[in-house]
This record gives structure tokens, sequence and C-alpha cells, in this order.
């Protein structure tokens, strides 16, 4: 990464400052913690599912840009959506930041989530962008703590 | 007679260190990350390259020639060791992987004969998570209680309340002599003089002192003094442990195999005296030698322009990052070694540490193995840039410089 502005874009730097659906759900359905030991960030996601879809869904917690920016941006991709789908867009998600899947044709889901594909090029962020996607994917299991070791 | 110190020939010596001549994201690499691990000289490299191509074997076996000049080559780095941290004797200086091996080895060693059920371990507010954990172990095992010397928020040790603190049931302190943190160059001789008043003896983690002042154990009266070959401008994989030779007899070994033992029986096996009885297995030798080859490198250097150096670099660099708006510097002690940690409001140390790296700023942006040091200042993490003798003004300047793209990116 030359320009930290390719990883850095207006959208992510806004999200960070004014993330979306922060705060917590109570009562909830699902709920899962996430932490990167390796850096300490961590999240709280709770949410609300019902007939299998994902009603409401908030974060809380303190982490870098990429990872505030990528919970917040998660949230309101994911609010409204069947669990299936929410579940296969952490996949294409995952696929997409470690530089296994190509965003201009293998991640149709994702739709504006495409500006984190710079993360790729960081691998030491990678765990960040997907620390929320990986609570996610707990939370949805049933499973109180997610980790990206 | 005063002499004045003759100033570094930073030119020069930078022709030492080829990794400083690469470049990093297309920008020519400014490492200031000293505090995580020191270059190497080519001088180092050289040695352990020569090391493995013409003397490659292993040390204190058999009768061969090669075997004999290896553990030669082996001993005198140890020497060198022991000349470096003034110890008396080179029987007091044991070969390990590296500090946190060294911290280890005296809790399991060490701190298992003298620690007792309900007795108490002190350590200080500031220490890296190798002089912690290692003791928590022990505690739990043990049913011992942890203690902690409290800091102010200059980031220095609160010694006023040491002599409440030490009780009848302190077996053990344990303090950093440089915080990796905060950079405090902890009052080590006054504490282990306060510690052996009342009977404790002290452990000392010397991994961020070493490469920045000379140390003198005996001066000191340490007990125990721990420190790495890699952030002395060695390799990786080596590091040592300094016992008063009177511990290191009494203590039992702490890992068995080969080297440390006189004689097994399957009735009865014997060890060797200190220190081979801590050192089973084969060592790193060709990292031995190449710390025996970086103590040389910055002894020629001279430690006192070292220091000397790095100070005046680290007041530029200190005034310089305060006067930047929304950047507090953690760490303002008094005695402070050339670290300078920070946090700038509104932005993540980690997005910090991502955009220097982009301009080719190497720093440290984390929790530096030192947690409790965080939740002391109430941060999540911090960047840290941390200075050596090869380091100059422009890079400080090119620091500042980033530092300011990334307020302007956040803004």
């Amino acid at each position: 990464m030359s320009d930290p502005r390719e990883l850095y874009q207006q959208v992510i730097l806004e999200h960070n400052k004014k993330p979306r659906n922060f705060g917590k759900l109570e009562p909830c359905t699902h709920h899962a913690e996430g932490h990167n030991p390796l850096c300490g960030d961590q999240l709280e996601l709770t949410l609300v599912v019902e007939n299998g879809v994902v009603q409401d869904v908030k974060f809380q917690g303190n982490g870098c840009a990429i990872d505030v920016a990528s919970a917040s941006l998660m949230t309101q991709a994911v609010k409204g959506r069947p669990v299936a789908e929410a579940e296969a867009m952490a996949e294409q998600f995952r696929g997409m930041v470690r530089g296994d899947l190509d965003p201009a044709t293998q991640t149709p889901l994702l739709g504006k989530l495409v500006l984190f594909r710079g993360v790729k090029d960081l691998p030491s962020r990678v765990k960040c962008a997907v620390l929320p996607w990986a609570t996610l994917h707990a939370a949805l299991k049933g499973e109180a703590e997610a980790s990206t070791e | 007679m005063t002499t004045t110190l003759q100033p570094l020939d930073v030119a020069a010596i930078r022709k030492d260190f080829p990794l400083l001549s690469r470049t990093l994201n297309g920008k020519p690499v400014i490492y200031l990350d000293s505090a995580v691990s020191g270059q190497m000289p080519l001088a180092v490299i050289e040695r352990m390259s020569h090391y493995e191509r013409e003397e490659h074997t292993n040390v204190h076996r058999g009768v061969s020639t090669l075997s004999q000049e290896a553990t030669d080559r082996f001993e005198e780095a140890r020497e060198k060791v022991r000349a470096f941290l003034g110890a008396a004797s080179a029987r007091e200086i044991v070969w390990t992987r590296g500090a946190t091996e060294a911290l280890n080895l005296v809790a399991q060693s060490f701190g298992r004969m003298v620690v007792q059920a309900g007795d108490e371990i002190l350590l200080s507010a500031m220490e890296h998570h190798a002089n912690i954990v290692p003791w928590q172990m022990l505690a739990q095992e043990k049913g011992a209680t942890i203690k902690v010397i409290p800091m102010n928020d200059a980031g220095e040790l609160i010694l006023e309340s040491l002599d409440e603190l030490i009780t009848e049931r302190t077996r053990i302190l344990g303090v950093t002599h440089v915080s990796n943190v905060l950079g405090t160059v902890n009052p080590v001789k006054e504490i282990i003089a306060r510690a052996h008043a009342r009977g404790v003896s002290v452990v000392v983690d010397g991994a961020q002192a070493v490469p920045h002042l000379a140390v003198d154990v005996r001066d000191l009266d340490a007990d125990f003094y721990a420190f790495s070959g890699h952030k002395l401008s060695g390799p990786t994989g080596i590091g040592a442990l300094y016992g008063k030779l009177a511990h290191l007899e009494a203590m039992p070994p702490w890992q068995g195999g080969g080297s440390m033992i006189r004689s097994v029986s399957w009735e009865k096996t014997t060890y060797m005296p200190a220190p081979a009885k801590f050192e089973a297995g084969t060592p790193p030798i060709a990292a031995a030698i190449g710390l025996g080859a970086a103590l040389d490198y910055v002894q020629a250097l001279g430690l006192d322009r070292i220091a000397a150096h790095e100070h005046e670099l680290l007041a530029y660099a200190t005034g310089r990052m305060a006067a930047i708006p929304g950047l507090r510097i953690l760490g303002n002690a008094k005695d402070k070694a050339s670290v300078l940690s920070f946090v700038v409001e509104g932005i993540h140390p980690h997005d910090l540490g991502s955009i220097l790296d982009s301009e080719g700023v190497v720093v440290r942006a984390g929790h530096h193995c030192a947690q409790p040091v965080m939740t002391r200042f109430h941060v999540p993490a911090t960047t840290r840039a941390s200075f050596a003798y090869f380091n100059t003004r422009e890079e400080v300047d090119i620091l500042v410089s980033a530092v300011l793209k990334a307020i302007e990116l956040f803004k």
C-alpha cells in the first residue's frame, strides 16, 4: 500500500467517526463477543433474528478504524437479510480480504463492502476487517465468542 | 581528567546495516523500531555466517579439534557477556533463548525454591508480560500472592510505598531496568538496596536497558539480570541470565537433558555445576558467537557515545512530537531511554501504524506486551518509536511528517 488513501477511503473514515447501529440490543436472540488477541480489539454483537431473518443488529466495542468501519458497514449490510444470506456475505467478505475471491466477479453479495478490498494488501490488518464478520458468524452459530486467532 | 565525547559517525555506522538502505512501500526505510528488535551490523551477520561455513559442529562434545574450537568460541562469547555486565565470573552467565526464557528460568528454579504458600512476589507496575506471567504461574502453583509497586502519571515508580509493600512474606522483587513502553529508567540500584535490607532477592529485566546504558551487575548488586541478544544488535534466539553464583549453585536444574549432567544412571543422576546445569541440550551456538560479536561492535562504538547520541535524538523527537496538536506522549519520566510512546486523538494506534508503514516508517503499534501499562494509562494501545545509534534527526523529521499526514487524513 503506497498510498494509505487506497484503504482509508472517506466511507471508512466516516463510519469510524460515526458508527451506525452502535450499541446493544436488549433483549436479543443472538449474542457474541469478538476479540483480536494480537491487538486487543474487542467487539460485542447483539442480534434479533426472527423467522430466519436478521431483524436488527447492533455492535459496540473498541478497535481501529478498519475494525469499527467494518462492523458499522456490516450491520447496515445484514440488517433485514435472511441468516443464510448474511452467512454467505461473511464468507465472501473473508474471501475478498484474504485475496482468495476477486471482488470484480466473485463477491456479488457484498455491494459497497468491496471498498475493503484494499485490506488484502495489508496482511497485518486482515484480522481487523474480519473480526466483525467472524463475530457475526459465531453469534449466528450460537457461540459466545469469536477470535481471529 | 575530563574528556569530551566524540560524536558517533552515524553516516559511516549506517553503512554497516544493509537493511537501512532498502525501501519499504517504495520509500526509504526509516527504522524506528529497535525496541522491538535491533538491527544487526554486518560484523555480526558475517561472524555467524563464518561459523556456519567454517566452524559448525556441536559444543562440549568429544575430542575433535573442530568441537574444541567451537567450544572455545562459544565460551569466549560467554566471557564477553560477563565483561559486558561486569559479572565476577563467567560461571554466573547462563545462556538462554532470550530475556523471557531467563526470567522463566528464575521463576521455575529459584522461585520454586524460595516461594511457599502465603508468600508474596512484588512486581513493578511497568513490567513486560515476560516479567509478570512466569510469576503468576509460580504464584498459582504455590498459593503465593503478587503485589504491585504503583507508578505515577509520568511513568515513574512510586517508591515511597516500597517499604510498606515489602512485608515479611515478600520473597522476590521483579523490576524492569528500562520500561519498554514508557522508556523510564528505574533506579534499580536503590530498589535493590532497599529490598536487600529486608532480605528480598531482586530479579531485573534488562532487555531494554542493555542497548542504551552501561550495566554493572555488581555495582547494582542484582541477584539476577536478564537480557536478550536481539535488542542489542545481536541475533534472535539467544540471551543471557546473570545470577549470583551462590544462587545458581543452590538452585535446582529446570530442564533436563544432555550437557547439564555429570553422570546418569537409573539409580542416580548428578548434575554439572552452574552454568552448565541450566543449559540442557544443544545451544544456539552461532547465535551466541554472534551476540559476542554484537557486544564487540557496540563496545567499539562506546556505550557512552551511544547513550549521548540517543539522548540527543530523544530530546529532539520529544520536542517535535509534543508540538503536534492532539498528540500525547506516554512516559515523561525524568530519566528516560530512547523510547517514545504516543497516542493521537481520534486515530487508533493500529491505523496510525499502517499509515506510518505506508510512508516507510517502521514503528510498533500495539500493547507492547505490557497490557497492565495500557490499562494504567487508559489506552488500548500506543504507537512507539524507538531510537538507536544509527538513527538521525532527518528520520525523526520524516516520522513527524508522517504523523501529520495521518492526522490530515483522519481529520
